[in-house]
């Protein structure tokens, strides 16, 4: 059977082939979308990014055995590093929801950043839409916060949920503008820990500092190790789910979106064609020789490709 | 541009605590290339079979020092048939006497790495046995 019928019929392991064939870029993956494609577009996705050691990992274990207990089926995406180096990775998140690997209504994928960001970001799309179809009501995208790679995965939720810890000190002051901005909700965790007034006035003040928009995400605390505020972060997460309905906030969110994933496909898919027509690997290497010699340059060379391909055509 | 990465799945079954020799082992594999998904102590086979199929692995390391490989070894091997997963290729380590392995092997564990088997060996292994999906 067909791989994408596999997945509707809720078979557990073609996901799990389907997610390795879009993390490897595997051409025959592109086919299987679009057979699942019909069947995304329900679930709510929820992005957690903090800095390393915030919690994360024990806080989606916490929220999903919470969303267990409303009957919701849960996707979890798992995302750490990869060496830059090797592109190895040790992929760890799990440790912290061992409970969680023999429910029958979650689904959790590790996954390496492997060293190509825009990659990564096409992959983890394209492993929400397979859990999507497969039937998940909630899917959580896990990744470390540490800058441009984090806005850029969170561009995939419709919820994101920024984690902190008190005791980072001024740390806090290193949260640029553009990530507080993608915070809808905001989460101290480790509260059972001293310093938690602290990290709450300077979160605040630094939220004051951004736009107000007819959303206030709010500040909250949590102690995941002991299930502390799990439910307080529960019902955060689904107001903003209601605000984004009822505000119609998430139809333009999914309209811009999919706007942005259909641009840069078609543009991808362009160059391709224009690059067969016009170009082998050799020639394309002697082009980027003459750019970087300074003879010509890149938009003039890309405009020269195009009027090569129209001319032959 | 496709590039397939190896995946592994680095599982402690049963209850001893310590976890030395997994980490090293796992830390040599994501040094040569590969994803090593790494679970933590004290999993059942249930736990560790449903991780490997969520988890697509190529490769199951079981790690054992408590003496228990001879029941939990076998009953992943049995998880994965059931599960229709026999495709996932299981090595075996830690603490395992010579006599032991003829009976692992049978049940289906492909390698047992002994203590002192050079991490090049365990990783050349990881290399050259292909999958077949
Ligand atoms: N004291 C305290 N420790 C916590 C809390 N939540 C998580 N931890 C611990 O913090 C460490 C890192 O947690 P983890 O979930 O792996 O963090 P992540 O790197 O953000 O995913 C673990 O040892 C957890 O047990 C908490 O609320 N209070
Ligand atoms: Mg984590």
């Amino acid at each position: 059977m067909e791989i994408a019928d596999r997945i509707l019929k809720g078979d557990r392991r073609a996901v799990a082939r389907l997610i390795s064939m879009v993390e490897d870029s595997d051409p025959l993956a592109v086919e299987a979308l679009g057979i699942l494609h019909p069947h995304t577009g329900k679930a709510h996705i929820i992005g957690i990014t903090g800095p390393p050691g915030a919690g994360k990992s024990t806080l989606v274990d916490r929220l999903v055995k919470s969303y267990l207990l409303l009957n919701k089926r849960i996707g979890i995406i798992a995302v750490d590093p990869s060496s830059p180096f090797t592109g190895g990775a040790i992929l760890g998140d799990r440790i912290r929801m061992s409970d969680l690997n023999t429910e029958p209504n979650v689904f959790i994928r590790s996954m390496g950043t492997r060293g190509h960001l825009g990659g990564l970001s096409r992959a983890t799309g394209d492993a929400v839409k397979i859990l999507d179809a497969f039937g998940m009501d909630k899917i959580i995208i896990e990744t470390v916060g540490a800058g441009q790679s984090e806005v850029e995965i969170a561009s995939h939720a419709h919820t994101t949920i920024l984690v902190e810890m008190p005791g980072l000190g001024d740390d806090i002051q290193t949260i640029k503008a553009g990530i507080m901005e993608i915070g809808d909700i905001f989460v101290i965790n480790k509260a059972d820990r001293q310093g938690a007034d602290r990290t709450e006035m300077e979160l605040r003040a630094m939220l004051e500092l951004s736009d107000a928009g007819e959303w206030t995400p709010p500040i909250l605390r949590t102690i995941a190790s002991n299930s502390d505020g799990i439910v307080a972060l529960r019902d955060g997460i689904e107001s903003h789910l209601v605000y984004l309905k009822s505000s119609g906030k998430l139809d333009i969110l999914n309209h811009q979106r999919t706007r942005e994933e259909f641009l840069s496909i078609l543009g991808g898919e362009i160059s391709k064609i224009i690059l067969d027509k016009v170009m082998d690997g050799s020639k394309l290497d002697a082009l980027v020789a003459r750019i970087l010699k300074r003879e010509i340059d890149p938009y003039k060379a890309a405009c020269d490709c195009i009027r090569e391909f129209s001319e032959n055509r | 541009m496709s590039e397939r990465r190896i995946r592994v799945l680095i599982a402690k079954p049963g209850l001893d605590g310590h976890d030395r020799g997994a980490k090293i082992v796992a830390r040599a594999l994501r040094d040569a290339g590969m994803e090593v998904i790494y679970t933590g102590l004290h999993q059942t086979p249930e736990q560790i079979v449903e991780t490997a199929i969520q988890e697509d692995v190529d490769f199951i390391g079981l790690s054992c020092l408590s003496g228990a490989h001879m029941t939990l070894f076998p009953r992943v091997m049995d998880l994965l048939r059931k599960n229709d997963a026999s495709d996932i290729i299981v090595t075996g380590g830690g603490i395992i006497p010579e006599e032991d392995i003829p009976s692992l092997k049978e049940s289906g564990i492909s390698v047992i790495f002994g203590p002192g088997t050079p991490l090049d060996e365990i990783i050349d292994y990881h290399k050259n046995t292909i999958r077949k999906h």
